[in-house]
């Protein structure tokens, strides 16, 4: 049924029609929302005999999963930024041991300096820690991934990780396509894991490896990888089938076909580039964009296919790697190594800095004519970067910077028009 | 697409004024989306929420920088936040307030805008008399309607309804009607 609604409700709905039997979670801004409404719905008794447990931090929570999904239960949780990596122990073991978890991520910026507001820095950390990681572009992307992150789970035990823009979709009322209950129930069986912790018949996981097969084990990950990208493409079918609605699957192309230059990005800033694109085709230049859905397993084949015959690719990502630029731009630059083509990375919206249309217009402009240094910092005031510089070579003791750049850029505003 | 811009302070309700634009528009049969611009938010704050309307899907997730209404929930906002910021030059202002538009010192802004385009109410008085507390989101909501006729009475009733059911729902209904009496579109 179709719905105005928040993306945080809309995401706590599906996730209870998906009938999880344990939940873990530590409220964290911007995720609080999705997991605020979980408890109410299994206090009410809408989730069955779902358990939701309060636990004292994130990493407890996804211990308890750990072992919960050991057991043969549906588990879940949500957490964002500071909450996924004082969990990051566990998120590396449950990648390791292959238990189907599914945990939203509400995309926000990792610090220091604290930072509340959206980036993809969070997952970013996490992108090698064998989970699956898919990208939502929009609330009815958020809620259609879930459904399917389950399936794909439980049908490949590995874990899966939707990751939603914290606050541009877990905060924003949309329009939303919800399923019933029924619908969710016909797409998603229920879970037969391959692995289960018994009294009966006692049996220890997570066993030491020593050098002698520990190779062996991870080359097993990386193939249960690149095998899930056909189970990604196919759930995603499965659901096209079902619903009516494309979601998720490797990625989206949007204009691409003969395209000279692809834009590539993850998560909801995708919505915006499809307007730059059309704004700019209107214009007479010749641009695409690629989203990519499934981020881990990277799908090479599938975008090679798509932009080998471009002349030059930018891609616009909510991350840095301090010391080197960008961390999707790697994955591009590996996809189209044998490609005659350029890639430009251009860095964007960290900290929940605005990426308005204008200056996606006004990038890929630039881009085309002249090229781009890299890489490129969307809108950096680079007044209020070098007047640090200047404060840096005349003393030592010259403040801190995340207190001097914020003096130097003015009283925190309202962003209004930001 | 009609965009939407919101101010006030915290804990007040922009976000709920930006929700239930979003869902009378999605009772009138077009596509809106509604979200805060969220800061380190406190009691008494300012903050902003927006809410884009269209005929067509929205697709994007940019902040609005280029209103086609501007709502004040309290004036004195006028003096601390560059509220008209990108304002379009069709464009609307409703502001809550007793105060006339010259009494703000906002007349001569005002005067670039269409004959009408620019109106008072006193919300939070009108809010006070049915719910015994200053809540303004409802009024607001219902003063943008029949100011710029861009939703219907029925869907407002109806988005306020469901946000506030029962006899809550009833007094807010009270606040719709006293401020479509006001002279205002």
């Amino acid at each position: 049924m179709k719905q105005q609604i928040e993306g945080s409700q809309a995401v706590a709905t599906v996730v209870a029609f998906c009938r999880p039997e344990v939940m873990a979670c530590y409220p964290i801004s911007p995720q609080t929302h999705i997991v605020e409404t979980l408890s109410q719905k299994v206090k009410a008794g809408e989730v069955g005999t779902c358990q939701f447990l309060n636990v004292e931090s994130e990493f407890a929570a996804l211990s308890v999963l750990i072992g919960a999904s050991a057991m043969g239960a549906r588990a879940y949780t949500a957490t964002t930024s500071q909450g996924l990596l004082f969990m990051a122990e566990a998120v590396y073991n449950a990648g390791g041991l292959g238990l189907p978890i599914v945990m939203t991520i509400a995309n926000r910026a990792v610090g220091a300096p604290i930072n509340i507001w959206n980036d993809h820095s969070d997952s970013m950390a996490m992108r090698d820690a064998g989970w699956i990681q898919l990208f939502a572009e929009n609330n009815q992307e958020a809620v259609d991934l879930h459904i399917q992150a389950f399936r794909l789970a439980e049908e490949l035990s590995c874990p899966v990780m939707v990751c939603m823009d914290g606050y541009i979709l877990t905060h924003a009322f949309e329009l939303v396509d919800l399923p019933t209950q029924e619908q969710v129930d016909d797409y998603l069986p229920p879970f037969e894991p391959v692995q289960v912790l018994d009294p009966l018949n006692p049996i220890s996981i997570g066993a030491m490896v020593g050098p002698d097969a520990f190779m062996e084990v991870r080359y097993l990950a990386h193939d249960k990888h690149i095998r899930a990208l056909e189970a990604i493409s196919r759930t995603s079918e499965a659901f096209h089938e079902q619903f009516g609605r494309m979601s998720g699957g490797l990625l989206e192309s949007y204009h691409t076909e003969g395209a000279e230059t692809i834009i590539v990005a993850l998560g909801s800033v995708n919505g915006t580039i499809k307007d730059a694109i059309d704004e700019l085709r209107l214009a007479g230049l010749s641009v695409g964009s690629i989203k990519i859905s499934s981020y881990r397993p990277f799908p090479t084949h599938a975008f090679h296919e798509v932009v080998k015959d471009a002349k030059r690719i930018l891609v616009i990502e909510k991350d840095l790697a301090v010391g080197k630029g960008g961390i999707v731009s790697s994955d591009v630059r590996m996809a189209v190594q044998n490609l005659p083509l350029v890639v430009m990375t251009v860095i964007a919206g960290l900290g929940g800095r605005a990426i308005p249309k204008s200056s996606i217009v006004r990038i890929v402009r630039e881009a085309c004519l002249e090229g781009l240094e890299e890489p490129h910092f969307l809108d950096l005031n680079w007044n209020a970067v070098n007047d640090e510089f200047v404060r840096q070579q005349k003393k030592r003791r010259s403040g801190l910077i995340p207190k001097n750049i914020p003096g130097d850029v003015g009283p925190f505003k309202l962003k209004v028009g930001q | 697409m009609f965009q939407i811009r919101i101010h006030g302070r915290g804990g007040q309700g922009v976000v709920t004024a930006a929700e239930l634009f979003s869902v009378a528009a999605f009772f009138d049969g077009k596509y809106a989306q509604a979200f805060p611009s969220f800061g380190s938010e406190r009691m008494g704050a300012p903050v902003t929420a927006f809410c884009r309307i269209s005929n067509a899907k929205i697709r994007s997730h940019e902040p609005v920088s280029h209103p086609n209404v501007v709502i004040i929930q309290d004036s004195t906002l006028l003096l601390h936040v560059d509220v008209f910021s990108g304002l379009s030059q069709n464009g609307y202002v409703l502001i809550n307030s007793t105060r006339t538009l010259e009494a703000l010192q906002v007349e001569e802004f005002c005067s670039t805008l269409p004959e009408g385009h620019c109106r008072v109410i006193p919300v939070s008085e009108i809010a006070m008399q049915h719910l015994g507390q200053p809540f303004v989101n409802t009024g607001l909501v219902a003063g943008f309607a029949k100011l710029t006729g861009s939703l219907s009475k029925l869907s407002v009733e109806k988005a306020i309804q469901q946000k506030f059911p029962g006899h809550l729902g009833n007094l807010n209904a009270k606040i719709v009607a006293k401020v479509y009496e006001q002279n205002i579109g």
